[in-house]
């Protein structure tokens, strides 16, 4: 007998897909937002081709980011890299206080309008999470098992990618499941630059006036957000229980 | 000790590698971009082409960079680094002037990627040393009024006032206040509002644990519909407010314009504010508690004067992250009519007109900036003042 938690995510999953799949279906559902007639579900695109787009960009922007913001943790923990931690630090900081829309708009005149400037945003804003979340986890390895570790003998890199990587995992996996979750919500925004994605929905919606539009696309897209916290909560706890076991 | 001695005698690798990349944008990479007028397409201009004085300058980044490998004392560093944002800044102004033929109205100039560059390495170069000093949250303020000041009397004295991003400026000057206290406005009243509701509310979280699950997940819920949907999606109740309270609509309650986004911003602030609450809260010693109502304290009081005291910290931690978030998703209420500086920069999107992205951009940065560094001293005071 699955959990009624279980239960919940199976229905909201249920739900995504038939709405992707047969959309009109839901029509009478989105019929009271609609004035003079207007479409009640959204007729300019295919939903799910725009929901696999969606995904897609945030999930190349967020791997990018997850590669380059552990390996930026792990040089600035090691003896070579200890120059550059505060700097990481700061610019880490500094970084969280740039709007999203800001980066967006000020690369679509340096790579021009599409998927590229949305997927630079994304790629900017994810960084954070992740960085700090390897930093902390490195950081937080109890210094015994380091030094048992070197007492073993292990070299720097047996020791790295043996005990500190393993130890720090469960951090560095929450900052990649904060990252992926806020970009799905944060690349809507990538339509106002004319990227695939769900925000096209909500755009179409506030430019015809039309809320049904407004409300499938933040619907879909908050749907897919959760959905895609609770998948990476499970992943986690199954990476975490493999390498345990090992 | 021997690796202390070994350290101290190696240069600066951050600091070698920031002074390669400023002598690289230095002498290759175009300082200036000229443009004809607004929408002829750029022409780059080297720092040696742009500006008479440019051995000079170059002769100084070069010093500098060397500054920046060697001096390992960061007050020194600190300010070689100061020194070369300020003789960068002055040495676009002065391109700016060289390059504008005189009474030309229409010559646009903009920095170009080395300039940026150059900007970015000794601003990093500053940020390093600045980090590696630890200053007190005073020292931090007292920084960041300076480059304020720095910064408005610059403007001021029109230094800048032949780039093309102050051509904007001059285009937008009649509106332009307006649209900066909008979104002020905006950001400060969202979060005062979310502060004051979510402050009892995390306190009711904390104190009946069984509501806590609750409102926080339906706060989460809130977090996860993407910004512009939810300003969409809240034009709707709130034009049929307009329409069904006519006294509403006087107030300025509207489907459009900065209701639905100010009802946005308050929602996404809620649950950092919530959230911290409980979490300060949580974190008070029971002992403390214990100990203050043994002392005789009334309920409020030992709310008051130990238990929120306490949390304070956390507290304004949260109310940090709201702030500086909502002031960046302002921009967005321009998307609904909401004003703000997201204005110019979707203006700027639709004219494919960088400078006048910049024009929303840079003060939205700015702005989130100073309420990062300025929250952070408080953080700092009210947690050493707490015991």
């Amino acid at each position: 007998m699955p959990r009624p938690a279980t239960l919940l995510r199976l229905a909201a999953l249920a739900l995504l897909l038939a709405f992707l799949i047969v959309p009109q279906r839901f029509a009478p559902l989105f019929v009271p937002f609609t004035e003079y007639g207007a479409p009640p579900i959204y007729d300019q695109g295919s939903l799910p081709m725009l929901a696999l787009a969606h995904l897609g960009t945030v999930f190349a922007a967020t791997a990018v980011s997850a590669i380059v913001a552990i390996g930026l943790g792990i040089l600035v923990t090691r003896a070579g890299g200890a120059e550059f931690l505060p700097l990481s630090r700061t610019l880490v900081n500094i970084g969280q206080t740039f709007p999203p829309v800001a980066v967006l708009a000020i690369a679509v005149p340096l790579v021009g309008f599409g998927e590229l400037p949305t997927l630079i945003a994304l790629f900017a804003y994810g960084l954070l999470p992740i960085f700090e979340n390897t930093l902390s986890g490195l950081q937080s390895c109890p210094p015994a098992v380091v030094e048992a570790a070197d007492g073993m003998g292990m070299s720097p890199r047996q020791r790295l990618l043996a005990v500190e990587l393993p130890l720090a995992m469960p951090l560095i996996l929450e900052g990649v499941r904060l990252s992926l979750v806020v970009n799905v919500g944060t690349a809507t925004i990538g339509s106002t630059v004319a990227a695939k994605g769900l925000g096209e929905v909500i755009i179409a919606g506030l430019l015809s006036n039309n809320t049904a539009f407004i409300l499938q696309g933040g619907l879909v897209t908050g749907l897919m957000a959760i959905l895609l916290y609770e998948l990476m909560g499970t992943v986690e706890r199954r990476i975490l229980r493999a390498t345990h076991l090992a | 000790m021997v690796q202390a001695l070994h350290a101290r005698r190696r240069i600066d690798r951050l600091g070698a590698l920031l002074g390669v990349v400023a002598m690289v944008a230095a002498t290759t990479l175009p300082f200036v971009v000229f443009k004809a007028n607004r929408i002829a397409s750029g022409e780059p201009r080297s720092l040696l082409a742009a500006l008479p004085s440019a051995p000079l300058l170059l002769a100084s980044v070069a010093l500098l960079a060397v500054a920046a490998a060697f001096v390992r004392q960061a007050r020194a560093r600190l300010a070689a680094a100061v020194v070369g944002v300020l003789t960068v800044a002055l040495a676009l102004a002065w391109a700016a002037d060289a390059l504008t033929p005189a009474g030309n109205r229409l010559v646009r100039i903009s920095p170009g990627a080395g300039c940026w560059l150059l900007l970015l390495a000794f601003a990093l170069i500053a940020t390093d040393a600045l980090a590696r000093l630890r200053p007190g949250p005073l020292a931090r303020v007292g920084a960041l009024a300076l480059m304020a000041a720095a910064m408005w009397a610059a403007f001021a004295a029109g230094l800048f006032d032949q780039l093309s991003i102050m051509r904007e400026y001059a285009v937008n000057a009649s509106g332009f206040g307006r649209e900066l206290r909008q979104h002020v406005l905006l950001a400060l009243g969202s979060v005062g509002a979310a502060t004051l509701v979510g402050l009892p509310l995390g306190i009711t979280c904390h104190r009946v644990p069984r509501v806590r699950g609750a409102i926080l997940q339906v706060l989460n819920l809130v977090q996860t519909i993407p910004s512009i949907a939810l300003f969409g999606i809240l034009m709707v109740p709130l034009g049929a407010l307009a329409t069904a309270v006519p006294l509403a609509a006087d107030l300025g309650i509207n489907g459009i314009g900065p209701a639905p986004a100010a009802v946005a911003l308050f929602l996404y602030a809620l649950l950092p504010v919530v959230a911290n609450t409980v979490v300060g809260l949580g974190r008070v010693s029971p002992v403390a508690v214990d100990a203050a109502r043994g002392m005789g304290l009334t309920s409020w009081q030992v709310l008051g004067e130990i238990e929120l005291a306490l949390a304070l910290p956390v507290i304004i931690t949260g109310i940090r992250i709201v702030l500086v978030q909502n002031i960046g998703l302002v921009t967005i209420a321009a998307l609904i009519g909401g004003g703000g500086l997201g204005t110019y920069v979707f203006q700027g999107v639709g004219q494919t007109a960088i400078d006048l992205v910049l024009l929303g951009a840079i003060p939205t940065v700015a702005l989130a900036f100073s309420a990062a560094v300025l929250l952070d001293a408080l953080v700092d005071l009210t947690g050493r003042a707490a015991p």
